[in-house]
């Protein structure tokens, strides 16, 4: 773990977690850990948990079993009030923005400042084109989400999760359904984001190439468990017959290409019932 | 007893079921909401905004259907009361079947139709495409600032647009029958002032449309925030929006009937 030394206090410090949806085992005993100021991606593919793992970890779920700690404090034992205080201090981009869809570009940046803040209206403008001018729209804070593209949007979002300036930020799946450019933005900004507000990012995603370029360290995500965990140079050098074949996007391997059925032969030559 | 037999009666019972504990759902809701109206009434533009969304912009439907409600009340209350001989008391007929009943029934399915649905739609929406998990997220509580405001702007502005249906029910009815048929027009408004009173019908009719207004406006905030997260789960919510505003309305006007009048 050569980016994640213990002796930096980890933001969120996962030990054993279980979750289930009804009869179904989602996550089956997840130790995890982001330290402050780092990036750490989660991968898996889809329907692995990593969604939900992020939902833990915002309070929107509850664990069955393990410890899930934020910020120092279990998730499991505090009240609403605490759960808000604390995410408070958390930013959340969610997989295609989740702007609100009647306010204006200025108004998305705007609701948590005037929801959580008593500044003045002309500090809060000036923060909101601050923060537009980080995502490079500042021009576009007069524009409704409906006249944005997924990349205008998922950017716009970015700037509300960052309006007040959180400790931890959170993405999921930030790069589904981006153009190139889009994917390339969007990943330097996450990044430069972290860096410049001193944060922890905890990014859900699939998307490899472009995750090892930018994060510090990556959690492999299996059945609802942690399978390989390393930096992306650990990562990219793994011999590890799983995460080479997520990696390098290879069709068979652990992850078969063909979904369980009697043999082909059989199937083809024996009876309809196939 | 074979299984097959058995099964209407496991339907019917999980259908039953599956009601009361919505109806739990809801009233629960309905105290989470009452306990969470303090940002409504501290913010007045939020309550104002949802009072133009639901009361201002359902005025069209409410009044052109009011008016016309009231035009053929007169003529098929002149066409009964001239066989006595007493056309003076169609103001008096008018006046009462809008005040008592038409006014707040129709009033309320109308609104439950144009508004309610909206606001189901809109909230169901919104939880779709996880504008309510990012408020939430946002330390914000969608109840709070999304249900609420919603809530009462549908209680407020339902019992005003039930008056305004009556209201133009009212003159409908004038047109048709002092204007068109020749109703003599002081026995017209002298007959209704004299006959309706204020306590017993107009502030009969006014409780009704309060209680209706509550009704709808719960129904429509609890579909909407209850709905599957889909387009078609929105969908069917929207739906039953309408349907069960209808039935709870037409309910609740008989019970509330049998006491007050």
């Amino acid at each position: 773990m050569t980016s994640l030394s213990p002796d930096l206090a980890p933001v969120v410090d996962i030990r054993d977690l279980h979750f289930r949806y009804d009869a179904r085992d989602v996550l089956r005993g997840i130790n995890l850990r982001v330290p402050r100021g780092k990036v750490v991606a989660i991968m898996g593919g889809s329907g692995c948990g990593k969604t939900t793992l992020m939902r833990l970890i915002g309070g929107q779920l509850r664990a069955r079993g393990g410890e899930l700690k934020v910020f120092g404090e279990s998730i499991a034992d505090i009240n609403r009030e605490r759960l808000y205080d604390l995410r408070r201090r958390m930013g959340m981009l969610f997989q295609f923005g989740a702007l609100f869809t009647d306010m204006s570009v200025y108004d998305n940046v705007a609701f948590p400042l005037h929801e959580h803040t008593e500044l003045p209206e002309e500090l809060i403008r000036d923060l909101v084109l601050m923060k537009l001018h980080a995502v490079g729209l500042r021009g576009a804070a007069h524009l409704m989400p409906s006249e944005l593209s997924g990349g205008m949007a998922r950017r716009v979002a970015l700037a509300r999760t960052v309006a007040l300036d959180p400790q931890l930020i959170m993405y999921d799946e930030p790069f589904a359904g981006l153009d190139p450019i889009s994917l390339g933005v969007i990943g330097q900004l996450i990044r430069r984001l972290n860096d410049a507000l001193g944060a922890s990012s905890i990014v859900v995603t699939h998307d490899v190439q472009e995750s090892l370029q930018i994060v510090d360290y990556i959690y492999f995500v299996s059945e609802g468990r942690i399978i390989a965990e390393g930096t992306p140079d650990e990562i990219r050098a793994s011999t590890d017959p799983w995460v080479h074949q997520f990696v390098w996007g290879e069709v068979d391997g652990p992850v078969p290409f063909q979904y369980p059925a009697r043999p082909y032969r059989e199937a083809l030559l024996g009876s309809a019932d196939a | 007893m074979p299984e097959i037999l058995l099964r209407p009666f496991v339907r019917l019972g999980h259908s039953v079921v599956s009601a009361i504990w919505r109806l739990g759902f809801a009233s629960r809701f309905l105290a989470a909401i009452v306990l969470m109206s303090g940002t409504t009434f501290r913010r007045p533009y939020l309550l104002m905004r949802e009072i133009y969304f639901s009361g201002v912009l359902s005025l069209i439907i409410i009044l052109v259907s009011g008016l016309f409600v009231g035009m053929v009340l007169a003529l098929h209350g002149y066409d009964t009361l001239s066989r006595y001989g007493s056309e003076e008391w169609l103001g008096v007929l008018v006046a009462l079947s809008l005040t008592r009943e038409l006014g707040p029934v129709l009033a309320g399915l109308l609104f439950a139709s144009r508004a309610g649905s909206a606001i189901t739609a809109e909230i169901g929406l919104m939880k779709a495409t996880e504008q309510l998990s990012a408020m939430d997220m946002m330390a914000v509580n969608p109840v709070a600032r999304v249900v609420a405001p919603r809530f009462w702007g549908g209680v407020i502005s339902m019992p005003l647009l039930a008056a305004m249906f009556s209201a133009m029910g009212v003159l409908g009815g004038y047109l048709v029958g002092v204007v068109q048929i020749g109703v003599d027009p002081g026995s017209f408004w002298s007959q209704m002032q004299s006959q309706v009173d204020f306590e017993r019908d107009v502030l009969g009719g006014v409780v009704k449309s309060v209680v209706f207004g509550i009704a709808v406006a719960l129904i429509a905030v609890f579909e909407g925030y209850d709905s599957d997260a889909t387009a078609e789960g929105v969908s069917r919510a929207t739906t039953r929006t309408v349907v069960t505003s209808a039935l709870v309305i037409l309910g609740l006007d008989f019970v509330l009937t049998a006491f007050m009048f």
